[in-house]
């Protein structure tokens, strides 16, 4: 046992308050944290860390609320696979973060705890929807944070908060205990301020569990830095993320780090990702789908808020789930109903999968020419709270060049690449094929070291 | 209601019939997860965060859950995918937790079976089976005395198999013997218990009429809740009239799904084809395909239990017993194989047979008792019908021994003994008896011996009456016949 980590997680509170304004939080965890520790010592790869997860993975005793009303009193009966091993680990576990409703936006502010806010300047947002973990990571409430990335949850919130975020494959990191939002895109991801607890995070929770039948048996390398592989590596430049909406300042920066690279003798190829332009309308298609029918279990019979105890069972649903869930997942529900529905299945579900596998080949195919992709992370920085909460459409843009990966299911994680002339975070993103998350650790060390803005 | 007999409305009309049955495999656990099957347990004692649906749970399938379906549809001659998938078949209701049950859809795990059984006349019948897919149970609403409604979840992910048969069935008895053989196989090939009572098979039916040598399907009607054998015939047999009247009177059948009330021996409309659920159906994301080797599917075929046709087949060679009895004596394994064992006793099988269709069935009977409660074991019983075959006591003396062996545990020997009740076959002892009451007749035997022979069963019931009914009763007529006819 760590003294200094006991005195730390003893510390966590008053810091908590001294940053409350940034709304980072959803439930301190700090004093079953502490108990945790006394009980047994576990020295463990994580055991200097203090942790913070997304509040849509399970801790037992302590509430999950999805930042929605509808889990409104639930306390969790068991513990997420992954939380699990941050526990054996030897990480203290001190806070669950706040969040878009069950995962669904791009801000962190349709959220029923309201939103939580960026560091760099509290008017504006800090991405989503893992907001409120990467804020606790970008005001040092904590080392490293879980959160989870559909479409970009974690990567883009990483960039509005100049930290690393990493999606690992889909599959690399158990499910299980994670809330689901979009089943087959969701997965567990981490942010933390430097490569190697990124990676270290990253190792202790990957690997196949026998809970989550979707998890992959694919062994975890571990990730040893080695600047001659680092400079061997080939790097994809995708000519459909030269995007028309895409900011000037990151746009410079996205430029300058390819020269860079080019004046260290890397191989930089240009590579195409011809079905690009498709992937949010499929992402949309896809994720509502699978949401309308992951959140048909919040029905307040068995658990959570229920509206009224008296009328019938319809009115019993009706009210619940009118009163329980906030607009933009109400707005999900109805639209993956609607694409499911008989007589539009074909049209929008199954044209989606296509879509899907198409831009899955694009991703093959180009990675037969390079070990990596280096695009933008997000198309804008950070943008003021409330500016895009009533305009859903363009708050779905923002996950323009997030979504793709999270379609194909490879890795990509968002490096900090310095500030914008307005003191604001900006981020890359650095993909790889399945399975090679250590590919992009050894490039994002290498441009940590070597590259400044 | 038209007041005709189904037999003959069904000389110009000919129902069409389907069925799709949902059969609980008798699995340790449920389909996906750890939790025990089980029935009858207090309410909501064998749940957990995975089939009570909780928030980030995710779905694990049992393989011995994937086994008994892959007999199952072996049983019944079905080709296996080597690759099936899940799918989600979305509904709200109380007792499904997560707001839809997984199940399987266009990529089911068999497909392309029959089954063929005996109808009443001796007939065989075969009926097509479509597809045999995997899927969870519900749980359970139970409705209090006020208002109030309350869910058990204990049947939450118990493992169910769907099976559906083409729309090869011509009658509701037909329906019948089809459901019946369906769950002689399934507890044959040791997959389900298949109690009806139980809930353990639920039976739903599609249905149309056409008139008889019409090649075009009728608008069929669906019907739910034919869960009992009786329910299924007279079920079916209900809406049959009711179509058949609808038809005569001009009129057109309106497609709905209607729900049978077996107290009410009625149905009642569920829903029209308008208000028909609309699913939803997409491939399960949280299971991956579910890939089947093939020599997996091999060597459960190889281990197959001996089936319904298989057993019955082979009674008739090895025990040339009536068709009749082979189909009572074969209805349930644990009889057939409880039949077999007092055959293995030493027994012939028609001596076997016949105490275990009469005396054995007798008493299931009076008891309510399956025949695996049944007290007497198959090697008292054998021993008993030895000591019968053997002349050691008569059938009648039989017949009391067994009754007292079902409630005294002790073997036919220790009560023949203990009781004297063995036939006294020893020739002196006989002798010795016949003598005393020949000679206390006088009158009687003067008139046997000037002719009257037929008084020989008058002296028959005069000595076994002497004997307690305990003398061997071919030993007596023989030593009679001596001594009356020594003049
Ligand atoms: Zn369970």
């Amino acid at each position: 046992m760590t003294p200094r980590l006991s005195e730390r997680i003893e510390a966590f509170p008053a810091a908590l308050k001294e940053q409350s304004e940034l709304n980072a939080v959803i439930t301190d965890t700090s004093s079953q944290a502490l108990a945790h520790l006394d009980g047994d010592g576990t020295q463990g790869p994580l055991s200097d860390c203090l942790l913070a997860i997304k509040d849509n993975l399970n801790l037992v005793d302590s509430p999950t609320t999805c930042a929605s009303w509808t889990l409104a009193g639930y306390i969790s009966p068991y513990t997420a696979t992954p939380v699990q091993r941050l526990l054996d680990a030897g990480a203290a576990i001190v806070a669950k973060t706040n969040l878009d409703e069950f995962a669904m936006g791009s801000s962190t502010e349709y959220s029923c705890f309201g939103p939580t806010r960026n560091p760099y300047n509290p008017d504006l947002v800090p991405g989503g929807s893992s907001g409120g973990s990467a804020v606790a990571v970008a005001a040092e409430l904590v080392d490293a944070a879980l959160g989870s990335d559909t479409g970009g949850s974690v990567r883009q919130p990483a960039a509005f908060c100049g930290l690393f975020g990493l999606k690992p494959t889909y599959g690399r990191v158990s499910r299980y205990g994670l809330v689901a939002f979009a089943s087959s895109f969701d997965q567990v991801s981490v942010f933390a301020r430097d490569i190697d607890l990124t990676a270290r995070v990253f190792e202790v929770i990957a690997g196949h569990d026998p809970l989550d039948s979707t998890s992959a048996a694919e062994p975890v390398t571990s990730f040893s830095y080695d600047e001659e592989h680092a400079r061997s590596l080939t790097i994809g430049i995708a000519r459909e993320y030269e995007h028309e909406g895409l900011d000037e300042e990151i746009g410079s920066r996205y430029r300058n780090l390819i020269k860079f690279l080019k004046s260290e003798d890397f191989t930089v190829k240009e590579v195409s990702l011809p079905h690009t332009d498709y992937g949010i309308a499929a992402y949309y298609i896809l994720t509502t789908a699978e949401a309308s029918s992951n959140l048909a279990r919040y029905d307040g019979i068995r658990y959570g808020m229920r509206a009224r105890v008296e009328g019938d069972l319809e009115g019993l649903y009706t009210d619940t789930r009118s009163s329980g869930f906030g607009p933009e997942v109400q707005r999900r529900i109805m639209l993956g109903t609607y694409v499911l529905s008989a007589g539009y299945m074909d049209r929008y579900y199954i044209c989606a999968q296509r879509v899907r596998r198409l831009i899955q080949r694009d991703f093959l195919h180009a990675f037969k020419e390079v070990d990596l992709l280096l695009t933008p992370t997000t198309p804008t920085l950070p943008f003021p709270i409330g500016t895009k909460v009533d305009d859903p459409l363009t708050m779905y843009l923002s996950d323009v060049f997030t979504v793709p990966m999270s379609l194909a299911g490879v890795p990509a994680m968002n490096i900090p690449m310095g500030q914008s002339r307005g003191g604001l975070p900006i981020g890359l993103q650095l993909t790889a094929n399945y399975f090679r998350e250590e590919t992009i650790f050894q490039l994002s060390r290498f441009i940590e070291q070597r590259y400044s803005v | 209601m038209a007041t005709n007999s189904l037999d003959s409305i069904m000389e110009k009309w000919e129902p069409v019939i389907g069925l799709e049955v949902h059969a609980q495999l008798a699995t340790q656990s449920k389909i996906f997860c750890r939790c025990r099957r089980t029935y009858g347990a207090a309410p909501n004692s064998h749940t957990c965060p995975v089939c009570l649906g909780y928030p980030g749970v995710l779905p694990v399938l049992n393989e011995q859950v994937v086994e008994f379906a892959i007999r199952m549809g072996q049983a019944v001659g079905c080709r296996v995918r080597s690759l099936s998938r899940f799918a989600r078949k979305n509904y709200f209701y109380p007792d499904l937790p997560k707001g839809y049950q997984i199940s399987q859809y266009d990529e089911p795990l068999c497909e392309g079976g029959s089954l063929s059984f005996y109808m009443e006349d001796g007939s065989v019948k075969t009926v097509g089976i479509t597809r045999i897919h995997l899927e969870e149970d519900a749980g359970k609403a139970i409705h209090g005395l006020e208002d109030e409604s309350y869910i058990d979840f204990n049947r939450c992910g118990t493992p169910l198999v769907e099976i559906v048969s083409e729309p090869d069935i011509r009658s509701p008895q037909e329906a019948r013997r089809y459901l019946e053989r369906l769950k002689q196989t399934l507890q044959y090939a040791g997959v389900s218990e298949a109690d009806m009572e139980k809930g353990h098979l639920r039976c739903d039916a599609n249905i149309s009429v056409r008139p008889r040598g019409d090649g075009e399907f009728g608008t069929r009607t669906e019907m739910k809740n034919l869960n009992s054998f009786r329910g299924v015939e007279r079920g079916l047999a209900y809406e049959i009239r009711r179509q058949v009247d609808i038809l005569e009177q001009g009129g057109e059948v309106e497609q709905c799904t209607l729900t049978w009330d077996e107290a009410a021996s009625e149905t009642h409309l569920l829903r029209t084809k308008e208000e028909a659920q609309d699913y939803r159906y997409f491939p399960e994301p949280d299971l991956v395909p579910l890939e089947v080797d093939p020599d997996w599917v091999k060597a459960i075929k190889a281990e197959l239990p001996e089936l319904p046709a298989q057993i019955e087949e082979r009674f008739t060679r090895d025990y040339n017993l009536r068709f009749q009895d082979i189909e009572i004596l074969t209805r349930e394994r644990e009889l057939a194989a409880y039949y077999e064992a007092v055959v293995d006793g030493g027994v012939s099988p028609t001596e076997a047979a016949r105490w275990v269709l009469g005396e054995v069935l007798r008493v299931l009977k009076e008891e309510h008792q399956e025949i695996g409660e049944f007290p007497m074991r198959p090697e008292a019983l054998s021993e008993l019908i030895k000591l019968c075959s053997q002349g050691i006591i008569n059938r009648n003396t039989a017949k009391s021994v067994f009754d007292i062996m079902l409630t005294e545990n002790l073997s036919a020997a220790e009560i023949v003994k203990r009781d004297q009740l063995g036939q006294v076959s020893d020739s002196a002892t006989l002798e010795d008896t016949v003598l005393q009451v020949v000679s206390g007749l006088p009158a009687e035997l003067e008139r046997y011996r000037k002719g009257e022979t037929r008084l020989l069963g008058f002296f028959m019931g005069q000595v076994m009456q002497a004997t307690k009914g305990k003398g061997d009763p071919q030993v007596v007529r023989g030593i009679l016949q001596r001594v009356l006819d020594e003049a």
